[in-house]
C-alpha cells in the first residue's frame, strides 16, 4: 500500500467516522439546528443577540424594579442631570428619564413587533398567492408591488395617521401596510422555485385546495428567508414609528416611544443634552443590533448567499 | 427605446392620477373640517366660507374641479392661511427644498459611491472595513438622531456652524450632511455589492490574465455594471430624502416644503396637502423614469427583456 492510498483510506475513514451516528440521525440535523450552529459561530451576530435581549429585558421588566413612575411629575426636580437617585436624570417635568426610556422602549419594541407581524401576514399571503398562481395574475400582482415601491409611503402613512386618529393600533396597521413589499417579493421568488417540486405535485394529485397547498406546503418551506427579512423589517418599522412620533404624528402623550423622547430631548439639547443622548443611544443601539442580527441570520439560514 | 419611454411616461401619469384620487379620498375621510376653529362660528358665516372653498358641492364634483384645476397648475387656495394660494406657497418654498434636496443627494452620491468602489476594490483591507463599519453606523442613525447630534457637536459644542436658519451658504451644511450621510451609507453598501459582483465575473479574470491594468478593469469593465444597484436605489433615496426633509426642516427651522407639509397635515389644510403630495409624487415618478432610462443605458440587455 503506497503512502498515497494509505492517506486516501485514512481520509475515507475519517469521513466515515465524522458521519452522524444512528443516534444523531434519529435526532436529525434539521435546517434549523444547522442554522443555529452557523449563527453561533458568527460572533458579531451573537453579541448583537445578547445586547438586544438585554435591551428587551431592560425595557420589559425594568420598570418593575424602579422606585419611580413614568408619569410621576415633580416640577421642583425638573431637568436634573444623572444622579444616584435618577440614574438617567429627569426630564423638564421632573419625570425619571430611566423609567421613561424603559417604557418608551416597550412601545417602540411593541410597534416593531406587531407592525412587522402585520407586514409579514400581508406579504407572505400576497407573495405566496402570486407565486403559486403564476401567469397573468402573478404579472398583475407584482406590477402592483412595483408601482407601490415607487410611491412616497411616508406621506401616506402621515395622511393615514391624520385621517384616522393617532391610536397605537393605527400605527401598527399603517406601518405594516407599507412595509410588506419586500416580504411579498421574497416569498413569491421562493414559492416559484418550490411549486414545481414533487411534494407539491403530490399535494395537487391528492386533491388539496389551492389555499391548503399554499398555507400547509409552500409557506413553511420559505420560512427561512421570511425570518431573515422579518428581522430586517423590525428596525425599518421602528424607524418609521420614531419618525412619525418625532413629528408629533405617532405615539401621543402621556405615552412615549423612543421617537417621542428623542423629539423632547432635541428641543432642549443645548441645556440638557442627556435628555437627547440617552434615548437616542438606546434607539440607535437597538437598530444596530437588529441589523447585525438580520445579516447574521441571512448568512446562517442561506449559506449560499453572502451579503456581498 | 422611444416606445419604452413613452410607455413609462403613460404609466407614470396613471400612477399620479391614482395618487391624486387616493389622497383626495384620504383627506375627505379626515374627520373635522379645515374651517373649524376653537371659537364657534355662526352657521351662516361657515356656510359662506364653505361655499367660497367649494365645500358645499358633492364630493365627486369637488374632485373633478380640483383635478382639472390641478392639471392647469392651480392647486387652489390654502384653507388655513387666508389669501394664500397653494401654488404661491409651493413657488416660495420649493426652491429652498430643491436646493437642500439636491445638495443632500450630491453628498450621498459623492461620498457613497466612491467609498463603495474603494471598499470593493480593496476588499478585506482597512479601506474596506473602515467605510463599511462607518456605513453600518450611518444606517442606524436616522435623520432625527443624526441631526440633533450634529447640532450638538458643531453648533453648540464647537460653535463653528449655525444651529438653525436659512439664507447663507453656511446654513446648508448641517442639514445637507444630516440628510445626505444616511443615504451615503446606503449607496456605499450597494455600490460595494455591485462592484464585487462585477469583479468576480469571468471577463475580469480574462482581462487580468491578458495583463490589463487594474485601473482599466475597474473603470472600463466593471463600473457600468457595478453602479446598477446604486442607480436603482435613486428612486427610494429621493423618496427618503423628501420624507427626511420633514424632519430636517423642523430641526433646522428651514422654510421649505417639508415644514409646510407637516403643518398642512396637522392643521388639515386640504388643498395644501393635496398639492404637496402630488408634487412629491411627481418628483419621485420622474426620478424613477430617469432611473429606468439610465438602467437600460447601462445594461442594454434589459432592452430585450419584455
Amino acid at each position: 500500500m503506497t503512502a498515497r492510498t494509505a492517506k486516501m483510506v485514512e481520509g475515507a475513514e475519517s469521513r466515515i467516522s465524522s458521519q452522524p451516528t444512528a443516534d444523531d440521525l434519529e435526532k436529525g440535523s434539521s435546517l434549523w439546528s444547522d442554522a443555529w450552529h452557523r449563527l453561533k459561530r458568527n460572533r458579531l451576530a451573537m453579541i448583537s443577540l445578547f445586547i438586544f435581549f438585554g435591551i428587551v429585558l431592560f425595557c420589559v421588566i425594568g420598570p418593575f424594579f424602579s422606585p419611580h413612575d413614568a408619569q410621576e411629575q415633580d416640577l421642583l426636580k425638573g431637568a436634573l442631570g444623572p444622579s444616584a437617585q435618577h440614574w438617567f436624570g429627569t426630564d423638564t417635568l421632573g419625570r425619571d428619564l430611566m423609567v421613561r426610556t424603559m417604557e418608551g422602549g416597550r412601545i417602540s419594541l411593541l410597534v416593531g413587533l406587531v407592525a412587522t407581524l402585520v407586514a409579514l401576514a400581508i406579504g407572505v399571503i400576497y407573495g405566496a398567492t402570486a407565486g403559486y398562481l403564476g401567469g397573468r395574475v402573478d404579472a398583475v400582482m407584482m406590477r402592483i408591488v412595483d408601482t407601490l415601491y415607487a410611491l412616497p409611503f411616508t406621506i401616506f402613512v402621515i395622511l393615514l395617521m391624520v385621517a384616522f386618529g393617532r391610536s397605537l393600533w393605527l400605527i401598527f396597521v399603517a406601518i405594516g401596510a407599507v412595509e410588506w413589499l419586500s416580504m411579498a417579493r421574497i416569498v413569491r421568488a421562493g414559492v416559484i422555485g418550490l411549486k414545481k417540486q414533487e411534494f407539491v405535485e403530490a399535494a395537487v394529485s391528492l386533491g388539496y385546495s389551492h389555499s391548503r397547498i399554499i398555507v400547509r406546503h409552500l409557506i413553511p418551506n420559505v420560512l427561512g428567508p421570511v425570518i431573515v427579512i422579518a428581522t430586517l423589517t423590525v428596525p425599518a418599522v421602528m424607524l418609521l414609528e420614531a419618525f412619525l412620533s418625532f413629528l408629533g404624528l405617532g405615539v401621543q402623550p402621556p405615552n412615549a416611544s423612543w421617537g417621542v423622547l428623542i423629539n423632547e430631548g432635541q428641543q432642549n439639547m443645548d441645556i440638557y443634552p442627556w435628555l437627547l443622548i440617552l434615548p437616542a443611544f438606546f434607539f440607535a443601539l437597538t437598530l444596530f443590533t437588529l441589523n447585525f442580527l438580520g445579516d447574521g441570520l441571512r448568512d446562517a439560514l442561506d449559506p449560499k448567499s453572502s451579503k456581498d | 427605446m422611444t416606445r419604452f419611454i413613452i410607455t413609462r411616461i403613460i404609466q407614470g401619469l396613471v400612477v399620479l392620477l391614482a395618487i391624486y384620487a387616493l389622497t383626495f379620498v384620504l383627506v375627505a375621510l379626515t374627520p373635522g373640517s379645515p374651517f373649524s376653529t376653537e371659537r364657534a362660528i355662526r352657521p351662516e358665516i361657515l356656510a359662506q366660507i364653505e361655499a367660497f372653498y367649494g365645500y358645499d358641492r358633492p364630493p365627486l364634483e369637488r374632485f373633478w374641479t380640483s383635478l382639472t384645476n390641478a392639471l392647469q397648475g392651480e392647486f387652489g387656495p390654502s384653507a388655513v392661511y387666508a389669501n394664500r394660494s397653494v401654488t404661491d406657497i409651493i413657488g416660495e418654498a420649493f426652491p429652498v427644498s430643491l436646493m437642500l434636496g439636491s445638495i443632500s443627494l450630491i453628498v450621498a452620491l459623492g461620498i457613497g459611491i466612491p467609498a463603495g468602489i474603494v471598499a470593493a476594490v480593496k476588499r478585506n483591507t482597512w479601506l474596506d472595513y473602515l467605510p463599511m463599519s462607518a456605513s453600518m453606523v450611518g444606517i442606524c442613525l436616522p435623520t432625527f438622531v443624526l441631526g440633533p447630534i450634529l447640532v450638538l457637536i458643531f453648533g453648540i459644542g464647537l460653535q463653528i456652524l449655525p444651529v438653525s436658519g436659512w439664507g447663507a451658504p453656511e446654513f446648508i451644511i448641517l442639514p445637507a450632511a444630516t440628510l445626505g450621510l444616511f443615504y451615503a451609507a446606503y449607496f456605499a453598501r450597494l455600490t460595494r455589492g455591485g462592484m464585487l459582483e462585477m469583479l468576480n465575473q469571468d471577463f475580469v479574470r480574462t482581462a487580468q490574465a491578458k495583463g490589463v491594468p487594474q485601473t482599466t478593469i475597474v473603470w472600463k469593465h466593471c463600473l457600468k455594471g457595478g453602479l446598477i444597484p446604486a442607480i436603482t436605489f435613486l428612486g427610494p433615496a429621493l423618496a427618503g430624502i423628501i420624507a427626511g426633509s420633514f424632519v430636517v426642516e423642523t430641526i433646522f427651522q428651514i422654510p421649505g416644503l417639508g415644514q409646510w407639509f407637516v403643518k398642512g397635515a396637522l392643521n388639515r389644510d386640504d388643498f395644501l396637502i393635496l398639492g404637496l403630495t402630488v408634487l412629491f409624487a411627481a418628483l419621485i415618478v420622474m426620478m424613477n423614469l430617469l432611473v429606468d432610462i439610465i438602467q437600460v443605458a447601462l445594461n442594454p440587455r434589459l432592452k430585450y427583456e419584455k
